[in-house]
């Protein structure tokens, strides 16, 4: 993965005259401060952050964080105070206004949290804004323009006035008018939150879909976590105007790092986000023999594995400690469940019957490690993940 | 006791006579340009308002209302025409339609730019709208100080008093329409790559119409008082229908002047509020029914609306 979009050390004071702020912040102080100290408000306070192609990054954070106007720094709605943002490693924050309505016209598209359409102009006409101000001809960006309202599913409305559709509908104008221009980079800001919960499900699936196919550059900009958690490769989370927290999804709720961050994940629903990789047990060779290598542990089950690291068979706990102590280790069973190291533990828990072995398998169908419905329970309800771990080897 | 009237008077009138005289003298080349083209199409829509058979006309106006109105309106005004037509007052309306459709063009051409001007430059804004308060505050009457100043008195410089009255609501409400435009979607212009000048006219003014709609019906219901106004100028017009009325102690005449005006008032206001009106759904059902609409037409979209164009057309008298 390339690197489309870098921000480095970002700042955005709400002042015409932002040197003080800035010393201030350079300095060390925090934007609760420069506020009490000058009466300027910080939007971004040294902000940095790089989005690989393809990522859809997710900007979280509480009302008034910033992420809006992190969001809208990047494609320069707001002028930031100091830092760069580096479009495929240019700089855009010093280029001239025509250059920068190339960027806005070509790179960079946005969908807005009310939709943000023109209420006099068709459903079509809408979808095709960004194409006619760039001076593509009527005919070529009339074709473009039902080509995708056909991706977002709006084939049959383009003769329709926005006010004539739901509020999902409108939002999937948004979306094809922000894709029609074929700008890579997307700047979706609260897009889904002005709807309703069903609404908003059906388009977060409906994003993820489309992303699948098209590959963009997302920075997306929610106050939901569980939205972050959905729809995020990466989360970026705020507080203050700064970047307190980034990483994957998974890495932050076992990590959350501060108790603002803490907060977010606490009530986070952890069998869909943890997959079985986080909560396997990785094989540990017990003996090598004519037949293959056999890994496990005591009290669980074992898996006998050829060269390959396929899976032969499995053989119960009993059979194990045979092995173990060096006697037979009896008929190998097929009698087992196989997941793949992605699975989310939910999915694992729906695969679960009783007296089981579920073995974890990577792509290339090798043997990577087992869980059992213990293993499950401890990731879900985990709020301290080490200790759990530690528990585990104890009892190992 | 010591009484108001033994001050020393200051010369007041004395100075700004002289300050005007000297005005008119250095300046003539610029009032006569500001004089020019009113007077040039003043003089056109007069002639075409007169040449036009009085049948073809109301049938035309109906038409023309019918557009740009609803049907229920086209009808109130092809009626009012008629009643003014009887009232025999058909030629003097005539001219007082004249005057108002002449301001109304200058003050679009002039009006609307300033508007847009004013919307995009806090700087202009910041000077224009006290130059607006004065304009608005200052009592028609008093207006026709200054205009008889510098252009003398007539219909011509009676039709510079109107269209100076009634420019200040339509530059007012172009420059609120286009501050209105929903911040998201103008930043949605410029996210999009919109130059300046697509901003304006991809999204801001087309966003604002209604607005400055609803600010050209105040501009023509100005334009409608000042034009009677104007008649104390020498200005014809219906306006002068009434002030001769009064002159003579012909109470009489003075009401037939005045039912024409309230009549004519109406009929220019329904016509430009239902323009105003955002229109949603396609225009057929929009025009239901024929009997709602005439009701409307009498009670008004705005209650007090009528009541406020019969109070303007009266004070006005
Ligand atoms: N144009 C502005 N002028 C002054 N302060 C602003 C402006 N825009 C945003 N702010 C302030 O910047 C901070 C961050 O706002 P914003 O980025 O909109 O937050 P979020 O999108 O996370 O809710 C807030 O304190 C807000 O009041
Ligand atoms: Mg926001």
């Amino acid at each position: 993965m390339t690197e489309r979009l870098e921000i480095k050390n970002l700042y955005k004071i709400f002042s015409d005259a932002p040197g003080p702020a800035l010393e201030m912040l350079a300095k060390g102080s925090g934007k609760s401060e420069v506020f009490e100290k000058l009466g300027v408000v910080v939007g971004l306070n040294n902000v940095s952050l790089t989005v690989p192609q393809g990522a859809v990054y997710m900007i979280m954070g509480l009302s008034g964080s910033g992420k809006s106007t992190f969001a809208r720094c990047v494609n320069r709605l707001n002028e930031p105070s100091a830092g760069q943002v580096l479009l495929d490693g240019r700089d855009i924050v010093p280029i001239g206004e025509a250059e920068l309505r190339e960027v806005r016209r070509t790179r960079i598209s946005m969908v807005f949290q009310h939709f943000a359409l023109l209420p006099n102009k068709r459903v079509i006409d809408n979808v095709e804004f960004g194409l006619k101000l760039r001076g593509v001809p009527a005919a070529e960006r009339r074709r473009r323009a039902e080509e995708v309202l056909t991706v977002v599913g709006l084939a049959r409305w383009g003769y329709h006035f926005p006010h004539e559709l739901s509020g999902g509908m409108r939002q999937r104008v948004g979306l094809a008018r922000a894709l029609a221009t074929d700008a890579d980079i997307l700047i979706m800001d609260e897009a889904f939150s002005a709807l309703d919960p069903l609404i908003r499900t059906e388009m977060q699936d409906e994003l993820l879909r489309l992303q699948r196919t098209l590959h963009k550059t997302i920075l997306f900009i929610t106050h939901d976590f569980q939205e972050a958690l959905k729809l995020g490769t990466r989360i970026a989370i705020m507080s203050e105007g700064e970047l307190v927290r980034d990483g994957t999804p998974q890495s932050i709720v076992l990590e959350p790092g501060s108790d603002y961050v803490a907060a977010f994940t606490r009530e986070i629903d952890r069998s869909r986000l943890f997959d079985a990789r986080l909560a396997m047990r990785p094989a540990e060779p017990v003996l090598k023999s004519a037949q293959g290598t056999l890994v496990g542990e005591a009290g669980g089950f074992g898996f006998m594995l050829d060269g390959n690291g396929k899976v032969l068979g499995v053989v119960d706990a009993g059979g194990l400690g045979r092995a173990r102590a060096g006697g037979e280790i009896g008929a190998l069973s097929a009698d087992y469940v196989s997941v793949s190291p992605g699975a989310k533990l939910i999915e694992v828990a729906r695969n679960y019957r009783d007296g089981r072995p579920i073995a974890v398998i990577d792509d290339d169908g090798r043997f990577i490690g087992t869980l059992g419905a213990d293993d499950i329970l401890a990731r879900i309800a985990s709020t301290a993940p080490q200790a759990v771990t530690g528990e585990r080897h104890v009892q190992g | 006791m010591f009484k108001a009237d033994d001050l020393a008077v200051f010369p007041v009138d004395l100075w700004i006579q002289q300050g005007v005289s000297w005005l008119a003298l250095n300046l003539r080349p610029f009032f006569l340009a500001i004089k020019w083209p009113i007077e040039s199409l003043l003089g056109l829509n007069d002639w075409i308002f007169h040449a036009v058979h009085f049948p073809i006309f109301v049938v035309a106006f109906f038409l023309i209302a019918w557009r740009l109105s609803t049907l229920g309106i086209a009808v109130f005004s092809a009626v009012s025409l008629i009643v003014i037509a009887m009232l025999g007052v058909w030629n003097e309306a005539m001219t007082t339609l004249s005057l108002i459709s002449t301001a109304i063009v200058f003050c679009a051409v002039v009006g609307i730019p300033i508007g847009i001007w004013c919307a995009r430059s806090d700087r202009v804004w910041n000077v224009v709208r006290p130059i607006l308060d004065i304009m608005q505050t200052t009592p028609s009457f008093v207006y026709l100080v200054p205009v008889v100043m510098l252009f003398g008195v007539g219909t011509v410089p009676g039709e510079v008093a109107v269209v100076t009255a009634a420019a200040p609501p339509l530059i007012r409400f172009t420059n609120l329409g286009i501050r209105m435009v929903e911040r998201e979607i103008v930043e949605a212009g410029l996210a999009f790559g919109a130059d300046r000048r697509q901003l304006l006219f991809e999204i801001q003014l087309p966003l604002a119409i209604p607005t400055i709609l609803g600010g050209l019906n105040q501009t023509v219901l100005t334009a409608m008082v000042l034009s009677v106004v104007v008649a104390m100028i020498g200005a014809e017009g219906l306006g002068l229908v009434v002030l001769q009325g009064l002159g003579r102690l012909d109470v009489g005449r003075a009401a037939v002047g005045g039912i024409a005006i309230v009549l004519l008032a109406m009929v220019l206001d329904r016509v430009t509020q239902q323009m105003a009106t955002p229109r949603k759904s396609g225009r057929p059902a929009e025009r239901g029914s024929l009997m709602r609409t005439v009701v409307r037409v009498f009670r008004g979209g705005r209650p007090d609306e009528t009541v406020q164009v019969v109070t303007r057309a009266k004070e006005a008298l």
